[in-house]
């Protein structure tokens, strides 16, 4: 593996170790620890405290859901939908989430163009996936207007735990924003990419930075999907 | 060669275009079989046990290939993932904290 070659202190070139030697010399040996471009140290660690925030959200869910001892409203029935002549249950939410998830795999391959300098591709792509983001938000703003005017309030509903309310538009409401923010992040990396700003600085490495936010908040998405909604 | 060892040049992550969209098609896979424990009605253990099931694959893919991290050095991967796992302990001490206000709550407001 010489291209995996790191240099020490003293100067010499040694073949980085792998495994757990491996953990120790990166942390250990006076040197940068992480072989990875700054930025996307940062953005893995932002989106570390960001886990423990979501985490703290759906827990402090999971907290009152077991506590209360009115029945918790039913999901399945509250965000299923008539279409045409069909009740189908949380219908809503499985698309929001296939639209999520069909973001996150254009998301994946502008990366992949950007590093291969396809310019046209790339901002194509990102900005096809902020445009996935905006038809979310816009489903989320559907499905939080028919909440409310059903009579859903984050101090109680007609139907049934009162904290069913302030746990769903907390949560979801978080997470939206984190959605919004992601599709101006994109557009504002897109247009970069197309005017050439990467191409000039030599590096498409903040396409992928961008990328990691976007896929978090599709993998937040899993997490909320699975504990809120189908719970 | 130099897909394994891209991590460590300036041009980044590198990967067959196949990669991703196997792992796409997985995404959508996992999220249909989701979206039918609720539809076929699936109670009890069977569902819980399903639904963790396909969310722990869905995020590891989502984490491992979309990520990158799979591609990662161990020093990052664990400055990263192992952090969270401390979140087990508050997940376990606020599941007995809210058993606990339940029982409260059945012995003083409906007797």
């Amino acid at each position: 593996m010489a291209e995996n070659a790191v240099t020490t202190t003293t100067g010499e070139s040694t073949a980085a170790l792998e495994g757990l030697p491996g953990v120790v010399s990166d942390w250990s040996a006076d040197k940068q620890a992480f072989p990875v471009p700054w930025g996307k140290a940062m953005m893995w660690i932002f989106l570390l405290s960001d886990t423990f925030i979501f985490t703290c959200f759906l827990t402090s869910y999971m907290n009152v859901r077991i506590s209360t001892t009115v029945p918790w409203p039913n999901p399945s029935e509250v965000f299923a939908l008539n279409i045409g002549n069909q009740h189908i249950p949380l219908i809503l939410i499985a698309i929001m989430t296939m639209v999520l998830i069909t973001s996150s795999g254009t998301m994946a391959m502008a990366v992949n163009f950007g590093y291969r300098r396809h310019r046209a591709n790339t901002t194509a792509l990102m900005l096809i996936t902020a445009a996935f983001g905006a038809i979310f938000v816009g489903m989320q703003a559907f499905e939080w207007t028919k909440l409310i005017r059903e009579g859903v309030r984050p101090w109680g509903n007609p139907l049934g735990a009162t904290q069913f309310g302030s746990c769903f538009f907390m949560i979801t409401g978080f997470h939206g924003l984190h959605v919004s923010a992601g599709v101006i992040y994109l557009t504002v990396v897109a247009l970069r990419v197309w005017r050439g700003f990467y191409d000039r600085k030599g590096s498409y490495e903040t396409v992928e930075i961008t990328g990691l936010y976007w896929h978090f908040v599709d993998l937040v998405w899993v997490f909320i999907f699975a504990f809120f909604y189908l719970w | 060669m130099e897909q394994a060892a891209g991590h460590a040049h300036g041009e980044g992550q590198q990967h067959p275009v196949s990669v991703y969209l196997w792992i796409w098609a997985l995404l959508f896979v996992f999220s249909t079989f989701s979206y039918l424990v609720d539809y076929f009605h699936f109670h009890g253990y069977l569902r819980w046990t399903l639904i963790i099931t396909f969310m722990v694959v869905k995020a590891g893919l989502i984490v491992a290939i979309f990520m990158h991290m799979a591609w990662e050095r161990l020093a990052l991967k664990f400055a990263i993932l192992v952090p969270p796992l401390v979140l087990l302990i508050l997940i376990g001490l606020m599941a007995v904290e809210g058993a606990h206000t339940f029982l409260t709550r059945l012995t003083s407001f409906l007797r």
